[in-house]
């Protein structure tokens, strides 16, 4: 079946079975690996990515129903070059240590800022509560993204 | 892991889903947000031949006030609704309920309307349907029919929808004044509730319960005994009559029992407060 959609600004069509998962499209099909797998189970959010500016669990999606969408990953984030200014406040504030999660907080972050561009310390934690890491206690990640609604 | 293999077709019109729907088996299945059904089809706890997707009928998006009640599209997120205007003025609780499913990314995905046909007794949506007398609007090629909440749900992931019917509109009566509470009680970040308790009291008291029966319930014991002028703390002590709460890797029935009376207590405490 046919899906046409835009990733990271480029429109593209291809042929993809129903039951292929937009993770995997994105992965497999479109060759961005950024995009990390971790539960597979809808839990963890190293799969978030962004559908027209929102974060979703691409694990949790068909690529079919990605139809007509804008689709926004971790490699889309960065502009000419230049890291993100939330990419470079979890650089800052030391916000991954094995950075398994990171593309998916990142893209939750991001999420939640546009939402509400200036959160709480309590609101950063639960609009991050879908995203799981194992490694930093969440601290720094915190720390990052309230500085990166700072700038 | 990787669903089943199935058809896929879009609808783009509640007619096109019926009609869809009608020409197939009985395993075929609307799709919406997908947070329910994918990951069933994920494990493979459900296989359906056919996903007629929904999710693109835009005109079932959308939360407006008419008459005494507020009319909620099938397709409205829970995003969506937890920042309605009208549902935060007519229906605070709804609004606030729907807040509270998840994490952002389930709400940004998942639909009214896929809460309340999956019947799940672990969601939020369907108690605070309970607790505030809402009634579905059901579409089917035999016309339309309007279901009320408390007749809605029939057994584990079983309701009144056939299954060539689609769920069109909540009607919630509007409550604006009325007090309310909703108690979610888990032990971790964006976990299910391992027992909820909806409430709303304007004028009688409507409880309904997450988690405490192989369907969403209601407090029946409770909303009686309030009815005779019990106490709070007296009428609490009823949350469990009659329900038979399920086990689980995280509660046990009588520890469920425990919860749900407290959490009544909690909720009536504070939907007296609230109480305009
Ligand atoms: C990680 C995670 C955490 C979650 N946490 C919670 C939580 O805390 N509380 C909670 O309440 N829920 C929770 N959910 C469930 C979530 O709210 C789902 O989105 C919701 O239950 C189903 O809505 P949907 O639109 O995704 O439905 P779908 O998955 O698309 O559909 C569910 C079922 O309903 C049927 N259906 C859908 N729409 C219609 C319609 N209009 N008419 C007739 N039948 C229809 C489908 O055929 C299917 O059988 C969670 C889900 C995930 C993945
Ligand atoms: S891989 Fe999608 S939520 Fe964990
Ligand atoms: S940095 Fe290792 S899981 Fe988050």
């Amino acid at each position: 079946m046919k899906v046409s959609l835009t990733v990271n600004g480029t429109a593209r069509s291809d042929d993809v079975e129903p039951r292929l998962l937009l993770v995997q499209y994105l992965r497999e099909v479109v060759g961005l690996t950024g995009t990390n797998i971790g539960c597979d189970t809808s839990s963890c959010g190293a799969c978030t990515i962004h559908v027209d500016g929102e974060s979703v669990k691409s694990c949790t999606m068909l690529a079919v129903q990605a139809e007509g969408a804008s689709i926004t990953t971790i490699e889309g984030l960065a502009s000419n070059g230049d890291m993100h200014p939330m990419q470079e406040a979890f650089r800052t504030h030391h916000g991954l240590q094995c950075g398994y999660c990171t593309p998916g907080m990142v893209m939750a972050a991001t999420s939640l800022l546009a939402e509400n561009a200036s959160p709480t310390e309590a609101e950063v934690r639960e609009g991050l509560e879908g995203n799981l890491c194992r490694c930093t206690g969440y601290h720094n990640i915190v720390k990052a993204v309230l500085a990166a609604a700072e700038s | 892991m990787i669903p089943a293999s199935f058809d896929y077709q879009r609808a783009s019109s509640v007619d096109e889903a019926i009609g869809l729907l009608s020409g197939a088996g009985e395993d075929a299945k609307l799709l919406a947000g997908g947070h329910s059904l994918l990951p069933l089809m994920k494990l493979r706890l459900a296989s359906p031949s056919l996903l007629v997707d929904i999710a693109g009928i835009q005109e079932l998006s959308y939360v407006r006030q008419s008459g005494d009640h507020l009319a909620i599209g099938s397709l409205t997120r829970h995003a969506d609704l937890s920042r309605s205007e009208a549902a935060l003025h007519e229906a605070p609780l709804l609004a606030h309920v729907a807040g509270q499913i998840g994490d952002p990314q389930v709400r940004h995905r998942g639909t009214i309307g896929g809460s309340i046909a999956h019947g799940d007794p672990a969601s939020d949506l369907p108690a605070a349907c309970l607790a505030l007398n809402a009634s579905f609007v059901v579409a089917s090629p035999r016309g339309e029919r309007n279901i009320a909440a408390a007749d809605f749900f029939r057994g584990f992931l079983e309701t009144e929808l056939a299954s060539d019917e689609v769920l069109v509109e909540i009607i919630v009566p509007t409550a604006a004044g009325a007090g309310w509470s909703f108690q979610k009680f888990n032990r971790r970040a964006q976990d299910w509730a391992i027992v909820g308790v909806a409430a709303v009291s304007n004028g009688s008291t409507r409880i309904g319960l997450v988690n405490m029966g192989p369907t969403p319930v209601r407090a029946i014991g409770v909303e009686q005994a309030l009815g005779q002028g019990a106490s709070v703390t007296e009428a609490a002590q009823h949350a469990s009559d009659g329900l038979d709460p399920p086990a689980d890797l995280n509660a046990s029935p009588e520890y469920r029992r425990h919860l749900a009376t407290v959490l009544v207590g909690r909720a009536l405490e504070e939907a007296a407060q609230k109480k305009a």
